[in-house]
Order: C-alpha cells, then sequence, then structure tokens
C-alpha cells in the first residue's frame, strides 16, 4: 500500500497578539499603576485612561475537555473571547467594564471555579504528573495538590497572608515542582533495588555509574550477568540512577517518604532569590490524601500567618525570627539530617555569635 | 457510552472537596472514552500499590527529533498482556503556547475538539516548562494529532536534550513593571532555536525564561539556564499624585515599617519636601505638601519591594533594558544552582538590542554544546570550569556585577596581574 505523502512540520513559533484581550493590546506597554479591589481581582490602569478588570481562578489543570469548553463559554460571555493562564495555572480573564466584575466572579464560582490567588493570598501549587504520566514518580501529583488545595481553600479565596504563599510538590527528588515558599518533595530512604535480570539488556552501564553524585555506582558481575552494584553506604538515595536505569529501582510504597521545605523564593523583593530548606521528612506516602503532609503544610502556614510582619515572605520571617524559633514554634523537630553536609555546606553553618534566646 | 468503569475508592476521595477536581474531569470522559476507563483503572492501581506504572519509549512525528513523551504501561498480566489494554499506550504531546498564555476562545476550543477526537480528552494547563499538555494518546493516532496542532498555527515544545519551550510573564501586556517587550524577546530567541527544540543534539536540556522585572514571576533566575530579567538604569519613575493617595491611605507607620525599613540597601529616606537632595540619581515622590520619599538610584538595586508596594508613586525608570543571568537549574547531580549574572544591563528597546540578545543566546548554546558533558546543565559546567573561563569562552568581560563578594581563599595564581589590568585599561582607553 502507498504511504501517504509525508507533511513536512511548519516550524514557526507563534507570537501573541491576535490572542491578546483587545484593551491589553491597544494599551500594550503603557500600563501606568494597579491595585487590588478585592481578592482575586486586579485593576490595571493605563497611561491612556483604559482600565482593566482581571478576575483570577482556580482550575485543576489537568483539565478534561468539557471543563475547558465551559471556561470558554464564560470567557465568550464575560471577557470578549479572551483568557490567558499563569505559571500557577490559574485562568485570568480581563473584562473592561467594571460592572461585569461581580456577575463573572458569579459564575465562574457557580461553575466550581474558585477565584482567588492574588496579591498576599496562597495561590496554586505549581507541580508536577505523577502517577498519571511520569516515568519515574515516587508518588502522585495532581492528588496531591487537590487535597492540599482542600485544605488551603479560604487561604486561596482570601488574601490574608503576610506576602504571596507558593506552593510547590514533586514526585522525586529531581524537584520539577521548583523552589517554593512551602515544598512537598519526595524523599527516599532507601538504596536501589536493583533489577540484575534487566540491567544489561536496558542500561547503558557507564551513563549509569556517571550519573551518581556521590560515585556510589559500579559495574559488576551479578549471576554471570554484566549488572552494576550500589555501595549502600554512600548511597544517598537521591534516585538519580534510577531514570537512566529504570532497573535500579527507587520507588518504594513504604519507603520513599516525603519531606517538606520551607523558604524558597524566587522574587528579587528586599532579600535576594534563595532556596527552600528542608524542615520535615521521613513522612508517610500516604495516598489518596497525604494527611500528615497536609497537616504539617497547614501549620506552617498558620505559624507563618500569625507571627510575620506584613510584606516578610516566608524566607524573609524565617530570618528575622530564627531557625531555632522558626522549629519551636511550629512544633517541628530540627534533627541532624538538616546539618548540610553536601559541597558548600560550610557556608550553611553558624560562624558567628549570633545566637537568638 | 464507554465500557464499565472500575471500580475506584482511592480516587473516588479526590472528588469531595471543595477544589476543582481532576478526578471529576477524567469521570466525565471515562463516559464516551474506553481509553480514559482504563486510565481511571491504571491511575487507581498506582493509588492502591504506591507506585508509578508507566515506561518510556521512542514514538515521535515526521520530521521531528522531540516533542512528544511516549508512555507505555508496565501493568502487564501473567502472560504479559497489558491489564488496562486500552490505556496500554498514554503518550503526551508538547506543545508551545503563545508568549504570556493568552489564548481567544476558538484556539482553546479547536484543541478540545483535536483532543478529544485523537487523544484521551485530558490537557494540563500547563506544564512546569510552559508546554500545553495534551496527555494521553496512541502511538498511531500522534501523527494525525499533530499534523491538525500544526496547522492551527502551533508548533511542538521540547524534550531530551534540547532548548525547550521557553516561558514569559504577562508583562508589557498588562503590568506597569514590565522592562522590555517579553513576549517579542521570548518570540524571537525561540523562532532562532526551533531547530535545537525540535532535533535534540545538546548535552543536556537548555531552557529560556522571560521575567519582565526583578519580581521574576516566570521563576527564571531559578529555573531557566538563560534568565532575562527586566530592569532599568536611570532613576526610578515617581507620581507624586499617587504617593499622596497611598500616603493618605495607608500613613507614616506603614511607609517607615513596610517600606522603607524593608529596603535591602537603605536606599530610602523620607524627608521634608526642601531637604530632598538635588543630585542627578535622586528621585523623589510626595507623600503629603510637606514630606517626600527620597530615592537614592545609586544605592538601589532594583528589587521591586517598594515598588510593589506603592505600586504607580514608584515605577521602573525609562533608560530600560534586561539583567542576564545564567546556569539555573534544579536537582541532580551538583544539586540546584541559582543563575550567575553574566550582563547586569544589555538594553532592549530597539530592535538591533533584541537581536543581540539572540545572539548572545546562539553564543552561550554553542559553548554549552561543546564543552558541557553528556546530561550537563549550564549551571555545573559552570561550576565545573569556573565563571571565568565560561565569560572568556563566550567573550564576555568580567564585572564585580557577578559576584557578591571577591574570592576569599589565596588558592590562585595571579602570575598574568599585569597583563589583565593592561588589557581591561586599555579596552577602558578604547571605549
Amino acid at each position: 500500500m502507498a504511504q501517504p505523502q509525508a507533511r513536512k512540520p511548519v516550524e514557526y513559533f507563534l507570537d501573541n497578539k491576535k490572542f491578546l484581550h483587545p484593551k491589553l493590546a491597544a494599551n500594550y506597554g503603557n500600563w501606568k499603576y494597579h491595585d487590588r479591589p478585592r481578592p482575586g481581582v486586579l485593576h490595571h490602569v493605563a497611561n491612556t485612561g483604559d482600565e482593566v478588570w482581571t478576575v483570577r481562578a482556580g482550575t485543576a489543570r489537568q483539565m478534561d475537555v468539557f471543563t475547558i469548553r465551559k471556561l470558554c463559554d464564560i470567557a465568550d460571555q464575560f471577557a470578549e473571547g479572551r483568557v490567558r493562564f499563569t505559571i500557577r495555572s490559574n485562568i485570568e480573564y480581563i473584562v473592561s467594564d467594571e460592572k461585569k466584575v461581580a456577575p463573572l466572579i458569579a459564575e465562574l464560582e457557580k461553575n466550581g471555579f474558585p477565584v482567588g490567588g492574588t496579591g498576599n493570598s496562597v495561590s496554586m501549587v505549581a507541580h508536577t504528573q505523577g502517577w498519571l504520566h511520569c516515568d519515574i514518580p515516587g508518588t502522585d501529583a495532581s492528588g496531591v495538590v487537590k487535597s492540599m488545595m482542600d485544605a488551603l481553600f479560604d487561604d486561596f479565596k482570601k488574601e490574608e497572608m503576610p506576602n504571596r504563599v507558593r506552593l510547590s510538590t514533586s514526585c522525586c527528588e529531581i524537584n520539577c515542582g521548583g523552589q517554593a515558599d512551602i515544598a512537598v518533595v519526595i524523599q527516599h530512604t532507601k538504596p536501589p533495588k536493583i533489577n540484575h535480570d534487566m540491567v544489561a539488556n536496558v542500561c547503558e552501564r557507564p551513563t549509569v555509574v556517571a550519573r551518581c553524585p556521590v560515585a556510589a555506582i559500579r559495574p559488576a558481575l551479578v549471576n554471570g550477568k554484566p549488572s552494576l552494584e550500589v555501595d549502600e553506604k554512600k548511597c544517598i538515595c537521591c534516585g538519580a540512577c534510577y531514570p537512566p536505569c529504570p532497573p535500579m529501582q527507587i520507588n518504594d510504597p513504604e519507603h520513599s517518604k516525603l519531606a517538606i521545605w520551607v523558604g524558597g523564593k524566587n522574587s528579587n523583593a528586599r532579600s535576594k532569590p534563595s532556596f527552600h530548606k528542608m524542615v520535615a521528612a521521613g513522612l508517610p506516602n500516604n495516598a489518596p490524601r497525604w494527611p500528615e503532609v497536609n497537616a504539617i503544610v497547614k501549620n506552617i502556614l498558620m505559624v507563618y500567618k500569625a507571627d510575620a510582619r506584613p510584606w516578610e515572605r516566608m524566607a524573609d520571617w524565617i530570618e528575622r525570627i530564627g531557625w531555632p524559633r522558626f522549629f519551636e514554634k511550629t512544633g517541628l523537630p530540627f534533627t541532624k539530617y538538616m546539618i548540610d553536609d553536601w559541597r558548600g555546606s560550610r557556608y550553611n553553618l553558624n560562624a558567628s555569635a549570633h545566637v537568638r534566646f | 457510552m464507554a465500557k464499565q468503569p472500575h471500580a475506584t475508592p482511592l480516587l473516588d476521595q479526590l472528588e469531595s472537596g471543595p477544589w476543582p477536581s481532576f478526578v471529576t474531569g477524567l469521570k466525565r470522559l471515562a463516559k464516551d472514552k474506553d481509553y480514559v476507563v482504563d486510565l481511571l483503572g491504571h491511575l487507581e492501581h498506582s493509588y492502591k500499590t504506591r507506585k508509578g506504572y508507566w515506561k518510556g519509549g521512542t514514538v515521535g512525528v515526521l520530521g521531528y527529533g522531540g516533542g512528544v513523551i511516549p508512555r507505555f504501561t508496565e501493568i502487564k498480566d501473567e502472560k504479559g498482556e497489558p491489564k488496562f489494554k486500552d490505556a496500554a499506550e498514554f503518550h503526551t504531546l508538547r506543545i508551545m503556547p503563545a508568549p504570556g498564555m493568552h489564548y481567544d476562545t476558538e484556539t482553546l476550543r479547536k484543541f478540545c475538539d483535536i483532543w478529544e477526537k485523537y487523544g484521551s480528552g485530558l490537557i494540563a494547563l500547563h506544564g512546569q516548562t510552559g508546554d500545553i499538555m495534551l496527555q494521553g494518546c496512541t502511538t498511531e493516532n500522534v501523527q494525525p494529532a499533530w499534523d491538525e496542532i500544526n496547522q492551527m498555527g502551533f508548533d511542538m515544545g521540547g524534550a531530551g536534550p534540547s532548548v525547550r519551550t521557553g516561558m514569559s510573564c504577562v508583562g508589557a501586556a498588562r503590568c506597569e513593571q514590565s522592562c522590555y517587550d517579553e513576549a517579542k524577546a521570548h518570540q524571537m530567541v525561540v523562532n532562532r532555536f526551533l531547530d535545537d527544540i525540535h532535533r535534540p543534539a545538546l548535552p543536556y536540556k537548555f531552557k529560556f525564561k522571560f521575567s519582565g522585572c526583578g519580581n521574576d514571576c516566570m521563576n527564571a533566575i531559578q529555573r531557566s539556564d538563560m534568565a532575562i530579567i527586566g530592569t532599568w538604569r536611570d532613576n526610578m519613575k515617581t507620581d507624586d499624585a499617587l504617593g499622596k493617595k497611598w500616603f493618605a491611605k495607608h500613613g507614616m507607620n506603614e511607609l517607615i515599617n513596610d517600606i522603607v525599613s524593608m529596603c535591602p540597601t537603605r536606599a530610602l529616606q523620607v524627608k521634608e519636601t526642601k531637604d530632598v537632595r538635588k543630585d542627578a540619581h535622586i528621585s523623589a515622590v510626595a507623600l503629603n505638601d510637606s514630606q517626600s520619599l527620597e530615592v537614592d538610584n545609586k544605592d538601589c538595586v532594583r528589587c521591586m519591594h517598594c515598588i510593589n508596594v506603592m505600586t504607580g508613586a514608584l515605577g521602573p525608570g525609562k533608560d530600560k533594558g534586561a539583567t542576564i543571568l545564567v546556569g539555573g537549574h534544579g536537582h541532580l547531580k551538583i544539586g540546584a544552582t541559582l543563575g550567575t549574572v553574566i550582563v547586569p544591563f544589555m538594553s532592549l528597546k530597539q530592535e538591533e538590542d533584541y537581536e543581540k540578545l539572540v545572539e548572545l543566546g546562539q553564543t552561550i548554546i554553542d559553548f554549552f554544546a561543546e564543552n558541557a558533558l553528556e546530561h550537563e546543565r549550564t549551571g555545573e559546567m559552570i561550576e565545573r570550569i569556573g565563571l571565568a573561563n565560561f565569560l572568556e569562552g563566550i567573550d564576555v568581560d568580567v564585572d564585580a556585577n557577578m559576584v557578591n563578594c571577591p574570592r576569599s581563599n589565596p588558592y590562585v595564581n595571579t602570575g598574568g596581574w599585569d597583563e589583565e589590568v593592561a588589557r581591561i585599561n586599555a579596552k577602558k582607553a578604547a571605549a
């Protein structure tokens, strides 16, 4: 049978002009200031005097076509058929008539899309694929996020935090969810179990050896077959060997635990950008709702909310009160596992007499 | 009507609660699609056993070497046949959205129609790299789905060791803090590297992200190999009417506690308006008829805090452009790295300025392609070879803005010192 003529792809990255709301296109690069009339709504004023109101709503990120069509119906009715998405999977509707704001909010909430995520709120969790689609996940993503956002629903809808709060989850230590004020990340606690029958067929052994951050993997002959072995005393259980070599089975229903990290910050506002720091580990991978993780996240958030000064991000707040008081106030134990011993770790030790009492 | 659904007692628990549920969405799709019935069964199995069951493979479209993420099930029966046979293949197509992730509804509806026809009907808006993720497709449907999407005007994103899909903030389209045309820079850069996006041939991934100011809404410094962060060189812009309006509402205590004392470089002072310094690098905004907030723009590091709090009363200046940082990446293998400044200021006003930015990206990628080890990101490469060697390789002069402080250890051979100083002085004299 004759093959159909192969279509050559059109390689071109399109511009966004035709997708912009008409008022955004007309005032491109010419905005003066903004304010927030209520949580979930931004009000931007252009130098031309034009004004737009943006209504932001949360989504599940992983959406079925019926949900997306519903979001489109709402855009056609209120927002001149235009929408945009934020980096945290919130949808934004832009309206040029203030009178449309309240009915738009009502319509979104009636259809189950919470309006919020602006200003000093807890926005939607930046997250990964997890069990739904990833080839190396230690846990799920959408489910963790759903249960977390259920618990933080009011904090998404209100602007009552000291500053904005950004969360992330990651299903392995690669941390695809990224740095965040609070991040939930898989932390394996056992070295990989090696399927020696498979290694020779599936893995490029030198690549796997090179991938290990602590040089714990070496080639070995096991049961007469070329395979790999792991020095379990050296192994830091990071899972880096698993993506290039699936027989290095790192995921474990019991021993792949969850850790919680705080104080990551991407913005340059006030302090320089910073990485999040581990404050809890050993939490069970307790699908479908991960209650142990959510309880700690909620607790940290509530302590931060009560104790931080206006405009202090999580990292700014901890810098003021100090780590000992962070652990005291949150009731979390400080353990030896939190003392950095990776490269550059000396800079994370206290080389001063600065001690808070 | 699709086949009988599998029992999903664990996933069912994710339908309660106020946040929108992806499980409810999947169940809606499962009413018509055996594919999604089995997908739900597959996912429930993961929830029950607490493990993932997808493995990679090779699936692509004609002409491209990447952009499709292949997934084959590993849940097999004793005969080696897939247990959830209708969802035995669950590939994802990564598609690049327009800069700033703006859509008209006609476009979104077309995506829905195509994905309902060829795929699972599940779409993630968006993946962490910024792609539209069309999730769940059989091998045979990948090409026809892609053909229709490409004919809509959309192109495929990156995967594997390639330049990846870029991301840019809402920026000039709706933000007063925007310091350059983020969408234009994004579009020009991506169009230069389409070949490197579609045909993975680099040591490892390379990401560009574009943020219009230091708030870095795209998390570019942390998440990208080349971060383009908007900034300005001249004095902060001020608006007395908005300054007075802010002060009338918030008062002196908030001004001192929330703004002046939170400035990281102590560049702000409250003064009697008559006492505000007259130097060229000083700007001031009125608080009332007698007092002003004075900004020493030489001390200011453009962190954005005061501008965020007093939006409009204070704002970025007119001489705009970007600071460029290189080398951000996530964990594995040396640990996460943040980007490092390699260009303190690049003007981004004229067409030529944007072309210069694209050229710099090309130079850096060329050096990366030549010098990085396999599976090594730019940040890791720079750590291995040293920033000074990297700068020499891309022909960029050193600048004190690139470091927090000069070295604090003596472990360096300074034998070339005199030649280096002479070279710098000659360059200065020639400029």
